[in-house]
């Protein structure tokens, strides 16, 4: 592990996330269509669809949430299906809901999930000092996490799933109803984690953020219509902006939104 | 097991800060002994008496003297006039009225005969029922002294004995009843509440995809209310003990053991319920609607099973407080030992054995 995450010798771009051909029926209803992709090491992808195109689920596929009806899936090298537990030991998770307990205090959010990731207390003490001091949050160390701004909870939420060092990490939609600057940001902190190697598997709505991503893929009615880089797909759709192209794939959908 | 502790430590936080459930879950069992031991009570005292007396004699001083004498009555008033009754009534100024007749003691001595009219309040017919037996054995004594030497050539005398409770105090019902209620409360109602809670403010997910057993969460989440319960549990005991004076007649051990189980069977049900509901609100009504008042009406605590329709007696056997309060006025009031509640164990194992396996096919790891 230690090993893989570090090298730099390997020249061949190394898959993260594996994905084959993957299907989830509910009954009658098809939420994920036979989806394909893979996601290199080190890389921010984009997972875009309207509401009800099938993102979620696909993702709670990926997190071992839930087993896939047909199909193959690797997450971090495990098969996501048999080998569940190990690919929930190299993820992160963290998801549009807030996902930190309100009435701990910072310290005690970031010592809980460290915990329950199989840190030591060694490392766990270390490393909060250092986040601590990278976030500028040394005075909020004490402060139970409820009286943070919206902004601060956020950021600190992302270093908590980020803290154990994941080989991928997975945001579900993190930036909703947070205020531009703040966004901008969040997005700082992504591209620190992915300089670092980790993976970066992120669903937004909000298509000037699909704009930071390096590549893009779009669903449509359970299907992904179009996976290629902001740049390459903007050519391809003859549009100005992420926004456009959204609009031109999204018009095909003859599902409803939830 | 650091993993289990890290956790556990987690939840007493969640309960420690939280000042306002935290005075419930250790006042509340407190406020209701208290309650239930002096406020809320079946027991007759001082029942406030008025009396309309036209004869003053002999025979009518002593009879109110004797009535006034008694522990259980007061007498508050005296009336004149016979259409003053109906007001003393309305105005709640008494709940019983004796009324002699005219020329009591004169007549009693010419006729033999003499008539007292008592009039009760039967808004609580047990009440109107045992004031109205009092005055009665309070005239029949009197009577009995009247006769002196000449005796009625046959007499049966009653010689009345009140087992396990022969100062009929009303705590010695209240206390296990009481003691259902408060560990079900705590350990059903809050467990199931606080499991939802994560559900609602999506902090579950976030446990789910992690690597923790979601068999570890749930343990976590029960260990406080387990040492909650067992607090409260010691706190009813000695309050009942050494405030109502009820004592523990049979055995500790079993009454320690029965509770025990019983705050298990209440976790588990807990536990159900949390996979049944998915918001703290629905959590709260389905523990109070459909554990709590069955707890208090059909558990036995404030009314008699024996005296419910045959069907609503087999209702109350699937109640789990119905058997545990059985069990606790066995060894705290009859004075049995372990071997006789048995039945009671059993009942209450089985019970804990469903409600666990239910729960956990219904607990879905995978969030689906």
């Amino acid at each position: 592990m230690e090993n893989l995450q570090h090298s730099e010798i390997i020249t061949q771009p190394e898959k993260v996330i594996e994905v084959n051909k993957l299907v989830k029926r509910f009954g009658h209803f098809t939420a994920v269509d036979h989806i394909s992709f893979d996601v290199e090491k080190g890389e921010i992808f984009g997972f875009l669809g309207a509401n009800g195109a099938g993102k979620t689920t696909a993702m709670r596929m990926l997190c071992g949430l839930s087993k896939p009806t047909e199909g193959k899936g690797k997450v971090a090298g495990f098969d996501i299906e048999h080998q569940s537990e190990q690919v929930k030991k190299s993820i992160g998770y963290m998801s549009q809901k807030f996902s930190l307990y309100n009435d701990l205090k910072v310290w005690e959010n970031i010592r809980l999930f460290a915990g329950i990731y199989g840190m030591n207390d060694k490392d766990i003490k270390e490393k909060t000092a250092l986040l601590l001091e990278q976030l500028h949050f040394e005075k909020e160390r004490n402060v139970l996490v409820k009286s943070l701004p919206l902004g601060m909870k956020q950021k600190l939420a992302f270093s908590v799933a980020i803290f154990h060092t994941p080989e991928v990490v997975f945001l579900d939609e993190p930036t909703g109803g947070v205020d531009p600057a703040t966004r901008r940001q969040f997005w700082e902190l992504i591209y620190e984690a992915a300089a670092k190697g980790i993976t970066v598997f992120v669903t937004t709505h909000y298509m000037d953020e699909a704009e930071y991503c390096n590549r893009v893929s779009i669903m449509v009615d359970g299907r992904i219509e179009a996976l290629d880089s902001p740049h390459n797909l903007k050519t391809e759709f003859e549009a100005h902006n992420m926004d456009e192209v959204f609009q031109q794939l999204a018009r095909k959908a003859t599902r409803k939104a939830d | 097991m650091k993993q289990f502790l890290t956790f556990v430590k987690k939840e007493f936080h969640h309960i420690f800060r939280d000042h306002r459930t935290m005075l419930i879950l250790i006042g509340m069992p407190i406020v209701e002994i208290i309650l239930f031991g002096f406020a809320i009570t079946t027991e007759v005292k001082d029942s406030k008496v008025a009396i309309l007396d036209t004869s003053h004699d002999v025979a009518t001083r002593h009879i109110i003297d004797e009535i006034n004498a008694n522990k259980y009555f007061n007498v508050v008033e005296y009336i004149h006039n016979s259409n003053d009754i109906q007001r003393v009534f309305q105005k709640g100024e008494a709940s019983m009225v004796v009324v002699f007749e005219d020329h009591f003691y004169e007549t009693l001595l010419h006729t033999g005969k003499a008539q007292i009219q008592v009039i009760a309040d039967a808004t609580d017919p047990n009440t109107a029922t045992t004031i109205t037996y009092y005055v009665n054995r309070i005239i029949s004594d009197y009577q009995q002294t009247l006769m002196g030497q000449n005796k009625a050539p046959y007499q049966i005398t009653p010689n009345i004995k009140l087992l396990f409770n022969p100062e009929m105090k009303g705590a010695y019902n209240f206390v296990p009843g009481v003691l259902g209620m408060i560990l079900m409360l705590i350990c059903a109602m809050m467990t199931s509440i606080a499991i939802v809670r994560e559900k609602e403010t999506g902090t579950m997910e976030i446990l789910l995809v992690s690597p923790i057993k979601p068999i570890m969460i749930i343990l976590a989440k029960m260990v406080p209310y387990f040492v909650i319960s067992c607090f409260n549990l010691a706190t009813v005991l000695l309050l009942s003990v050494y405030v109502l004076g009820v004592p523990v007649a049979g055995s500790l051990t079993g009454l320690i053991l029965i509770s025990l189980l019983f705050i298990i069977v209440s976790l588990s049900l807990g536990l159900l319920v949390s996979t049944l509901t998915h918001t703290q609100l629905a959590a709260m009504l389905v523990s109070g609607m459909v554990f709590l008042l069955p707890v208090i009406l059909l558990s036995g605590m404030i009314f008699p099973i024996e005296n419910m329709p045959m069907w609503m007696q087999r209702l109350s056997d699937i109640i789990p407080a119905k058997w545990y309060i059985e069990a606790v006025k066995a060894l705290m009031i009859e004075g049995l030992g372990i071997m006789n509640i048995l039945k009671e164990i059993g009942i209450l194992s089985l019970m804990t054995l469903v409600f666990t396996a239910i729960s956990l096919k219904k607990f879905n790891v995978r969030l689906d």
